[in-house]
């Protein structure tokens, strides 16, 4: 097959066997970081979709599914346009192959967003070819045929063929270089609440998870890191566990100690137990205090220009009104619900790799470095994710399981324990706040300026760069803060850098969480000092018809902002823009007997075209019950140049019982389709941490919301 | 390095048996094996998951005798008289009401936490078939759901308990 492609070649017949007609589409990747799409030269395919002589029909999806539904979603589009038969469709995780796939990277809430035209073209596409294979066969114009549930149909001479039975004509005819696509008011399947493909192997135990995978001969091993950040293994007293029978090998390996036995809890026993001696190094002596007085000086001084427009210095100089706040958010763990783990058979002349990873490429990759083997020869497997929330776009658990199986020349199931995985993640970075604010005479909000102090995820990240760091923007950290919504005439926002040894990562919705909280909890600052209800406070600062105060309204009526009669429950509400997505929040709170508790929350959302609603909905309320732990419960501190909190005891989250009515209201819409899986989260914190102040009477600045800050 | 393979093998290993799912398993650990990994890697009930490994989660809860237990805090030898239940156990085909309830609701999003959910669930439905909200919450916040499907959950749970309800009038 050739594989050059122009600019608008991204559907191929890859094959036609005997088996059916398979076409391979390339779906393009939008990089976050410059807003760019790669313009593919080769063409490799990410998204396969296999029409069986059956008529079932098989679509493989390049993007790992970690619980956004993705599995379901990006299929019901094709299907849509390809007028399949949706019970008949099957959907199947594709392995890491860049030659099939592409760029695989799972993230940023862009599955849908970034491929949403391409899928309905490519089943417009095959719909097409189908009709007019069918055309020939009958010897009739195609424009006389249409298709319904997996068939073209003849409605004149009531004839129908299966797309199964056209397989070997359909994939002789030219590929149509344009199609029509559906009108959305003719949609059958997008925007209906369709269940997902995942569900009963999610509830019978046969969903396969990474720490699943059984193979014959395996050992199990476990990984010990240093506790302290940048620490070296010294040396360790294999005499300390010696009692502890079944231990096969202890190891070094590039992250720390490896220990092999023929049991998970018999390595993970020996790791618990084994005496090691660590090199501490130079961060033994890092704290939380440490970091929050870095964080404060580097406060002191502008960083980095995000945004400016007009002049906010003359602003707020010819202003009597001014207001001065600084919020503060803690370092987040991920947490996700199954421990990193992988599995792994480094044999001599190939590699097999079963990861639950959003970066699939990149681990394939690394693990050739590893192995010395080609990278055609290392085989990944993305099985099912326990939850993902940004932290297995880093593959550092898939390392483990390579070099250990490569000594071993054995296939390892490596599993870390929660202590591990919480104290050696990629964190959400702390970070500092300083806001600014100014109103005139007649109470408009003149000045605006937001100073983001915290650590790089970009450059520590992305882009390596030799300490110390200059003075730069890493464009991620001001995500939602130089992009603030409201029609303000002076804005300023700069960013500085404070880096810490600490590993910061994407955790789910990543800068905008804590950008927002400053945001929305400062604006009803600001409303307040202008004399103003904070919903009244933000339309006003909205344009006419604009999507953000069409959200706002709706929210509104649907929660009965104005009407609500507080009794023991008090609100607050927030906004805030990110992923392409807009969420407003209301939050119902009372604070009684030392508790604070949230009863309620209303969420409006404009993701433009809904999918699936009922998916729409989950991921919502996923992300607001994740923003809400990191609220209301959770934070990471760091002692003695370690992490602080190793489990749930001491990284408590949400609960069931501590879990309030959650009511998602959608935007009806024919925008284009843009994320869910995070933008639910950044509005959660400050709507509650504004209903807490309805409540009390006291300011929320400082993450997570606790009782001692309030009375 | 140290290269030590089962260099005790003979001391403390012992054969148990134990009845999973209505089945006799042999097996030869150590008295102290936690239920959980004994279950996952010796027997392939890899239904029941590990979350904490300390009684935190939930994610490994299976049943013993009918009651909802954490098989990361269960070793095998505690284990060996009861008759022992696991999410593959629970239903030839996933279809116990409660099951069929989750499937309704369309629960599971990552799903790793929902076999101790279910487990959690059936074997409170079964003291409690007709439970008020706040009844579901108290039994249920043992169980983390990092995914955040608290609230499929809770509708799952009243629709089973609706149908068992139904089914005995
Ligand atoms: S793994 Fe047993 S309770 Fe968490
Ligand atoms: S569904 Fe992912 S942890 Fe519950």
């Amino acid at each position: 097959m050739n594989n050059i492609m122009d600019r608008r070649d991204f559907i191929r017949v890859v094959s036609t066997t005997g088996s059916g007609l398979v076409l391979g589409l390339y779906l393009p990747y939008t990089n976050k970081l410059n807003g760019k799409t790669k313009a593919a030269t080769i063409f490799e395919p990410n998204v396969w979709i296999k029409v069986h002589p059956d008529n079932s029909v098989l679509i493989m999806v390049g993007k790992s599914e970690m619980g956004q539904g993705v599995l379901t979603s990006l299929p019901m589009i094709i299907a849509e346009e390809m007028d399949l038969d949706w019970s008949t469709v099957k959907v199947q995780q594709a392995p890491a192959d860049k030659d099939k796939y592409g760029s695989q990277m799972t993230g940023g809430s862009r599955s849908i967003a970034s491929s949403w035209k391409q899928l309905r073209k490519a089943g417009a596409t095959a719909r097409e070819m189908m009709i007019s294979a069918a055309a020939k066969e009958w010897g009739v114009p195609a424009g006389d045929c249409t298709t319904k549930a997996s068939h073209v149909i003849h409605n004149m001479s009531n004839r129908k063929m299966s797309y199964g039975s056209l397989t070997e004509k359909a994939s002789q005819v030219p590929i149509p270089r344009r199609v029509s696509l559906k009108n959305p008011k003719q949609f059958s399947i997008i925007g209906k609440n369709i269940k997902r493909k995942d569900t009963q192997p999610k509830l019978n135990g046969k969903a396969q998870f990474s720490m699943d995978v059984q193979l014959e001969g395996m050992v199990y091993a476990t990984v010990v890191r240093s506790p302290v950040f940048g620490g070296q293994l010294k040396s360790f007293d294999e005499a300390s566990i010696s009692d502890i029978q079944g231990v096969i090998k202890i190891f070094k390996i590039e992250n720390g100690l490896a220990i092999v036995a023929r049991s998970i809890w018999v390595a993970i026993k020996a790791g618990k137990r084994l005496k090691i001696t660590w090199d501490k190094g130079e961060n033994d002596a890092l704290d939380s205090n440490k970091i929050k007085a870095l964080l404060v000086e580097k406060s002191k001084k502008q960083g980095a220009i995000a945004r400016k427009k007009g002049n906010v210095k003359k602003a707020i100089k010819s202003s009597d009104n001014q207001v001065e706040a600084v919020y503060e958010s803690p370092f987040q763990a991920h947490a996700t619900m199954e421990p990193m783990n992988c599995t792994a058979d480094v044999q001599k002349n190939k590699c097999r790799i079963w990861a639950a990873t959003q970066a699939p490429a990149r681990a394939q990759k690394k693990a050739a470095k590893i192995t010395g083997l080609p990278i055609k020869k290392v085989e990944l497997n993305v099985t099912y994710l326990g939850g993902g929330f940004g932290r297995r776009s880093i593959n550092d658990f898939v390392y483990d399981a390579v070099e250990i199986s490569k000594v071993m020349e054995k296939p390892v199931k490596m599993v870390w324990t929660r202590e591990e995985d919480m104290q050696h993640d990629y964190y959400r970075p702390a970070s500092l706040h300083v806001m600014k604010g100014a109103i005139d005479n007649e109470n408009h909000l003149t000045a605006w300026t937001h100073r983001v102090v915290a650590p790089s995820i970009l450059f520590s990240q992305l882009v390596k760069m030799p300490f110390p760091f200059k003075e730069k923007l890493d464009i991620i950290s001001v995500e939602g803060a130089k992009n603030i919504r409201y029609d303000i005439p002076n804005i300023l926002v700069d960013y500085r850098m404070a880096n810490t040894p600490v590993p910061v990562g994407w955790w789910r919705s990543v800068y905008d969480s804590q950008n927002a909280f400053a945001n929305e909890c400062f604006m009803d600052e600001l409303a307040e000092a202008a004399g103003k209800d904070p919903l009244q406070f933000r339309l006003e600062l909205l344009p006419k018809s604009s999507r953000e105060r069409n959200v706002l309204t709706l929210l509104a009526e649907k929660a009965g902002w104005e009407t609500f009669n507080s009794g023991p429950y008090y609100q607050g509400l927030s906004f805030h823009k990110s992923f392409g997505t807009y969420v407003a929040q209301v939050a119902r709170v009372t604070v009684k007997d030392n508790t604070i508790k949230v009863g309620e929350i209303h969420c409006a959302v404009d993701c433009g075209t809904v999918i699936n609603p009922s998916i729409v909905d989950a991921q919502i309320s996923g992300a607001i019950i994740y923003g809400l732990s990191a609220a209301l419960k959770s934070k990471i501190t760091v002692s003695n140049g370690r992490i602080d909190q190793s489990n749930f005891d001491d990284f408590d989250v949400l609960r069931m019982d501590e879990t309030p009515k959650i009511h998602v209201h959608l935007i009806e819409s024919d925008a284009a389709p843009s994320g869910v899986g995070e933008p639910g989260l950044p509005p959660a914190a400050p709507a509650v941490a504004n209903a807490v102040y309805a409540a009390t009477g006291k300011r929320i600045r400082r993450l997570p919301i606790t009782i001692q800050d309030i009375i | 390095m140290v290269d030590n393979f089962c260099k005790f093998s003979s001391q403390i290993m012992k054969i148990f048996t134990l009845n999973v799912n209505g089945k006799q398993h042999s097996i030869s650990v150590e008295a102290d094996a936690p239920l959980l990994w004994v279950l996952r890697d010796e027997l392939g009930y890899t239904g029941t998951k590990f979350g904490c490994g300390r009684g935190l989660c939930g994610a490994c809860t299976v049943h013993l005798d009918g009651e909802a237990t954490r098989s990361c805090m269960t070793t095998v030898e505690f284990a060996e008289d009861s008759e022992i239940t696991t999410i593959e156990g629970l239903s030839e085909d996933g279809t116990h009401p409660v099951q069929q309830a989750w499937f309704e609701e369309d629960v599971p999003q990552c799903g790793y936490c929902q076999s101790g959910q279910i487990m959690t669930a059936v074997s409170f439905l079964n003291r409690n078939p007709n439970p008020t909200e706040a009844d579901i919450d108290s039994a249920m916040k043992m169980n983390i759901c990092r995914c955040g499907t608290y609230p499929s959950i809770r509708k799952a749970i009243n629709r089973a308990a609706d149908k068992q309800l139904s089914a005995d009038e």
